[in-house]
């Protein structure tokens, strides 16, 4: 039996780049930095003052102020950015959709409501138990209610449920949400992942393990992937969502084809909790698994969306495409980085890299990678520096990667 | 002092349930005519007590069902 074929049909974004996905894409192909200094609180004493935050939000655009108390902000991410997917997808009209009972979410997030978990604990100290906590409290954090709120506002009453695995959620969720489609529990998967943790422990958090960029003065300058001097990645927030549909439902309804996803790789590397395994072993599985999974040679991707988190570990992901595509990684493979302009959106990020790597296939051009004007030696690979640039690619990959030693990589094929 | 007592009650139930003044009168029930649920008549019931400095036990709640009902809860409680 032949296997079901995944159409991408509809995208939704909302990045420290703009507010929709022809917003964060004119950022991309400007070579904007949207990282900025932190506004949502006091960053006294903190290492780090410099993020990535989502500017001029208004979530009464996509629903009523009563909906804004009940939902942390990643969950209001996540609906705003469903509204959009459908909308560029021509579903806008619950009519024109498939049967709801086949339409599912797979929305995700890394970290889930810490900002509410954070401001509820202050009240609680401050108020006491009684009044100190809303009793929505509970639904407005759990990370599963990104798409719970998203079913409701939708109808949609397929799968639902999130899954998480850190830096590497909303690759995973796509990846999961073309898996059901695929076994024929669903027609129609809203699928990615949504951060918001630009807050007091949040960023204390990924500075006390030292991971961040501490070039306070240069904000624009400090996510930097590949460069020789980079220090550490840039927080960024955000959601990006994908409307995935089986081929011959999305050709049936005549639905406008964005790209089609053709491949998936999924594993571990068991190797240790935040640092990547030795040559990026456990990476290098994950991208072959998923090139066999696509059914195609590693020379014909012509374009990477790298993890390239602005780390030490842009080295090891470097020698991973090398273990992978050879000769094909010196010469004709362009990779980069688009976390060195929206930063890092963390269980958001897979989402919103596989929409960018739809686009890049559908209009023929890749978004660079910024800041890079003296690489690592031991980065040498065509990372698209500084400029956007044209290009014919009919193969795209993206990795996501993520603390706990988790790998997943999606393959995307010019529609 | 009674009808200081409503406005200011059906202030705070605008700003909860996120609904018009004038969809607002004593004979209007939270869930059956303001779009409440179990979750958003206990924050009412939270913000009410915070308003008004009163403590409204559990079990009172559950007869607080129209928007009279609180009006006269909180008269009786103030006076």
């Amino acid at each position: 039996m032949t296997r079901r074929r995944i159409a991408v049909t509809g995208t939704g974004v909302m990045s420290p780049l703009g507010l929709t996905m022809n917003e964060t894409w004119g950022g991309l192909m400007e070579g904007r930095s949207g990282i900025g200094p932190i506004t949502r609180f006091d960053t006294t004493d903190f290492g780090t003052t410099i993020a990535g935050e989502v500017r001029g939000f208004d979530p009464t655009v996509y629903f009523s102020k009563k909906y804004v108390r009940q939902m942390d902000l990643f969950i209001q991410y996540a609906v705003a950015c469903s509204f959009q997917a459908l909308e560029s997808a021509g579903l806008s009209d619950e009519a024109s959709r498939p049967d709801p009972e086949r339409c599912g979410v797979f929305v995700g997030a890394g970290l889930g409501g810490i900002i509410t978990i954070e401001k509820t604990h202050d009240s609680l100290r401050e108020k006491g138990p009684r009044r100190g906590v809303s009793p929505y409290f509970v639904p407005a954090i759990i990370v599963n209610l990104a798409a719970g709120q998203i079913s409701l506002f939708h109808g949609l009453k397929g799968p639902n449920f999130s899954h998480t695995s850190a830096c590497s959620t909303g690759a995973h969720s796509v990846g999961e949400a073309a898996r059901t489609i695929e076994r024929g529990d669903a027609d129609l998967m809203i699928a990615g992942g949504t951060e918001a943790t630009i807050s007091p422990l949040g960023v204390g958090g990924f500075n006390a393990a030292r991971a961040l960029s501490t070039r306070n003065d240069d904000p624009a300058g400090a996510s930097r992937p590949f460069s020789k001097d980079r220090d550490g990645f840039v927080m960024g927030e955000g959601c990006g969502v994908m409307v995935l549909e089986g081929w011959d439902t999305a050709k049936a309804r005549g639905a406008n084809i964005i790209a089609e996803l053709v491949g998936y790789g999924a594993n571990a590397d068991a190797h240790h909790i935040t640092a990547p395994s030795p040559n990026g072993e456990g990476a290098q599985r994950c991208m072959k698994l998923a090139l066999k999974d696509a059914g195609i040679e590693p020379s014909q991707v012509g374009y990477i969306n790298a993890h390239g988190t602005s780390t030490l570990a842009d080295t090891i992901e470097t020698r991973a495409i090398k273990g992978v595509f050879g000769a094909h990684a010196e010469s004709g493979l362009a990779v980069s980085s688009t976390k060195s302009m929206h930063g890092h959106l963390l269980g958001a990020a897979g989402g919103i890299e596989a929409a960018i790597c739809c686009e890049a296939l559908r209009v023929g051009k890749l978004p660079p990678t910024i800041n890079l004007h003296d690489p690592d030696p031991e980065c040498d690979l065509d990372y698209v520096a500084n400029t956007a640039r044209d290009a014919d690619v009919e193969y795209a990959l993206s990795n996501s990667f993520g603390f706990g030693g988790t790998n997943a990589s999606l393959v995307f094929r010019r529609a | 002092m009674s009808a200081e007592v409503e406005s200011q009650i059906i202030e705070i139930i605008c700003e909860q349930l996120d609904v018009e003044a004038s969809d607002v009168d004593t004979s209007k029930s939270f869930m059956d005519d303001l779009g409440a649920d179990s979750l958003a008549i206990v924050e009412l019931v939270l913000a009410l007590e915070e308003k008004f400095d009163v403590k409204i036990p559990d079990d009172e709640v559950d007869g607080l069902q129209t928007v009279g009902h609180a009006v006269s809860y909180i008269t009786q409680r103030l006076g």
